[in-house]
């Protein structure tokens, strides 16, 4: 066991954790006033159930011993972590009983717990302000137990690593996905694309603006994610070396870019660069080195960045070709960002990265490319048809969307019977009358007391 | 007495008010109000997208006057506010009965 390699784990698991209550900002933020609180509840109920789910069985199902094929972990050898706790020794010191690499397991389960719940909470961005909110913790757990924790052991289980065969993506197609683009983002993007079809376009959709409420919501929410970034990229070499520190670097340039790019694009196209554009050109950013971040230079990460942020930029307005309303731009972020990071590998590789491989333009041909495409593709596919397959049953079932009047008059009385903002003197906020004010509580006695 | 409504663009208020300072009145009545003339909106390009904006953003401004100064300070509010493009807002003049002075009790013109 490695004590620093531990301890950057450790760090970069708190930091992760930390993007999906970023995530619950930036999302937040984006929506109406009406709906904000449900939307960050999204994030939140994702926070608190999958932990429960990864802990019972999750990790198993992802980095479990292979049940054959490369496609899932036996979700019973580490059921509730069994086999993984340490063991106190006769001087009180503490020994890990099972290492991935040089860290304990236990460091290891920490850090791909987060990964799990970012993925579900990444979902909710396309279902905003009309998905019921027991129905949408349904799919979280149904979600995470179908698609997540399978697609995972496809991607991060490496053979030897916890057990002793893994995933046939990292094993046997040899992709290079260094800390998620398939596994977390087209993932997410393409269950958010099926999630989108399943229920519908909002009221008003294409017709009215449906602008942010909050911009300064967004741009914190973008800071967190892109702070809590570096956990998820440089941790992912799960080890505190240089390949973390060349991670971290790819990481922010390729995400500066990024930001630079769609701000470029916006001003060219509507005239203005807007703060909306500058922090979804973060997330793009982001979004695209996270598989690449182990495999190209510095100039790779800019170009691979930059480009990002105009795809991405470019992506938002399929939705309304399309007519399907993907509310926050998963799709055009995270689904479309991620292909790109992700086919990007097969491009810009070169081997004075880390990963050691030369993709096409650094005279690799088109081996490496292939290879990711085909990860790219193939998690793309699985993820959209069972998630509108779960979807679908939990529509027909429990139904997933709101009534149409509680929809406009806002989802956050309708499911939460709050509301965010309570700025008016006139009596309570929004439609919820559970806050009586003192004024009008004190009138009420003494009319009592006059008449009694 | 009558009551002066004049609905102008936003940014106009400032100069409203001043002129009518300058020419004595001794108070008005400002509210942020959102409508459509004759041009029905415009529209808006945000995030790659198009809009129909309906409802555009706009200043009201009540002021009592008395009979006889009700074209004056009309005048002068159509001067203030105007910028000769589309969306410059109204002004209309309504007969008012009566006004109470609520401290006062004073009624009628005394009470402006």
């Amino acid at each position: 066991m490695d004590t620093g390699d531990t301890a950057w784990v450790l760090a970069s698991a708190a930091l992760v954790l930390l993007m999906t209550p970023g995530l619950a900002l930036f999302y937040g933020g984006m929506v109406r006033a009406k709906s904000v609180l449900n939307m960050m509840m999204m994030s939140f109920g994702a926070l608190a159930l999958i932990s429960v789910l990864w802990v019972l069985y999750g990790y198993s199902m992802a980095f479990g011993d292979d049940i054959g094929g490369g496609i899932v972990g036996s979700p019973f050898e580490f059921f509730g972590l069994r086999g993984l706790l340490g063991t106190s020794g006769l001087d009180g010191g503490f020994a890990a009983t099972s290492l991935v690499f040089t860290i304990p397991s236990m460091a290891f389960v920490s850090f791909q717990a987060v990964f799990a719940i970012i993925t579900v909470a990444l979902i909710s961005g396309a279902i905003a302000d009309r998905a019921r909110f027991g129905p949408w913790m349904v799919f979280a757990g149904v979600w995470a137990t179908v698609v997540y924790f399978p697609i995972a052991h496809w991607v991060f289980a490496f053979n030897g690593a916890e057990s002793e065969t893994g995933g046939w993506i990292a094993n046997k197609l040899l992709a290079i996905d260094f800390a998620g683009g398939t596994a977390v983002h087209i993932n997410a993007g393409a269950a958010g694309l099926a999630l989108a079809f399943v229920l519908g376009k909002r009221h008003g959709f294409g017709k009215e603006p449906m602008r942010p409420h909050n911009l300064p919501l967004v741009m914190i929410g973008a800071g967190l994610l892109w702070f809590g970034w570096f956990g998820f990229n440089a941790g992912s070499a799960i080890s505190a070396n240089g390949q973390a520190a060349e991670v971290w670097v790819t990481t922010m340039v390729a995400t500066g870019a990024a930001s630079l790019g769609w701000l470029l694009v916006e001003k060219l196209r509507d005239g203005h660069a807007t703060s909306l554009g500058g922090a979804s050109g973060v997330v793009a950013g982001l979004v695209a080195i996270t598989p690449s971040c182990s495999s190209v230079t510095p100039l790779g990460a800019i170009a691979i960045g930059a480009l990002a942020g105009v795809f991405c930029a470019l992506a938002v307005g399929l939705k309304y070709r399309f007519g399907y309303d993907d509310s926050l731009d998963v799709v055009g972020v995270h689904l479309i960002g991620g292909l790109w990071g992700t086919l990007a590998v097969g491009l810009f590789a070169s081997a004075s990265a880390t990963a050691d491989v030369d993709g096409l333009f650094y005279g690799g041909g088109v081996d490496q490319l292939w290879r990711q495409a085909v990860g790219a593709f193939a998690v793309l596919a699985t993820s959209f048809v069972l998630t509108y397959i779960i979807g679908f049953a939990i529509q027909q079932t429990m139904g997933f969307r709101i009534d149409e009047e509680d929809e406009l008059t806002g989802i956050d009385n309708a499911e939460h019977a709050e509301s965010a903002y309570d700025f008016t003197s006139l009596g309570g906020g929004g439609v919820s009358t559970s806050g009586v004010r003192p004024a009008a509580a004190a009138t009420a006695a003494s009319t009592q007391g006059a008449s009694a | 007495m009558r009551l002066v409504t004049a609905i102008v663009k936003p940014f106009k208020l400032d100069d409203v008010k001043k002129v009518l300072e300058t020419i004595g009145v001794a108070g008005l009545t400002v509210s942020e109000v959102q409508g459509y003339g004759r041009q029905k909106g415009h529209t808006e390009v945000y995030r790659g997208a198009e809009y129909q904006v309906d409802f555009v953003p706009k200043v009201r401004i009540e002021v009592l006057v008395d009979d006889l100064d009700s074209t004056r300070v009309t005048d002068v509010i159509v001067e203030a506010a105007r910028t000769g493009s589309i969306g410059d807002g109204k002004v209309w003049v309504t007969a008012v009965e009566d006004v109470v002075r609520v401290r006062t009790g004073e009624r009628g013109t005394d009470a402006l």
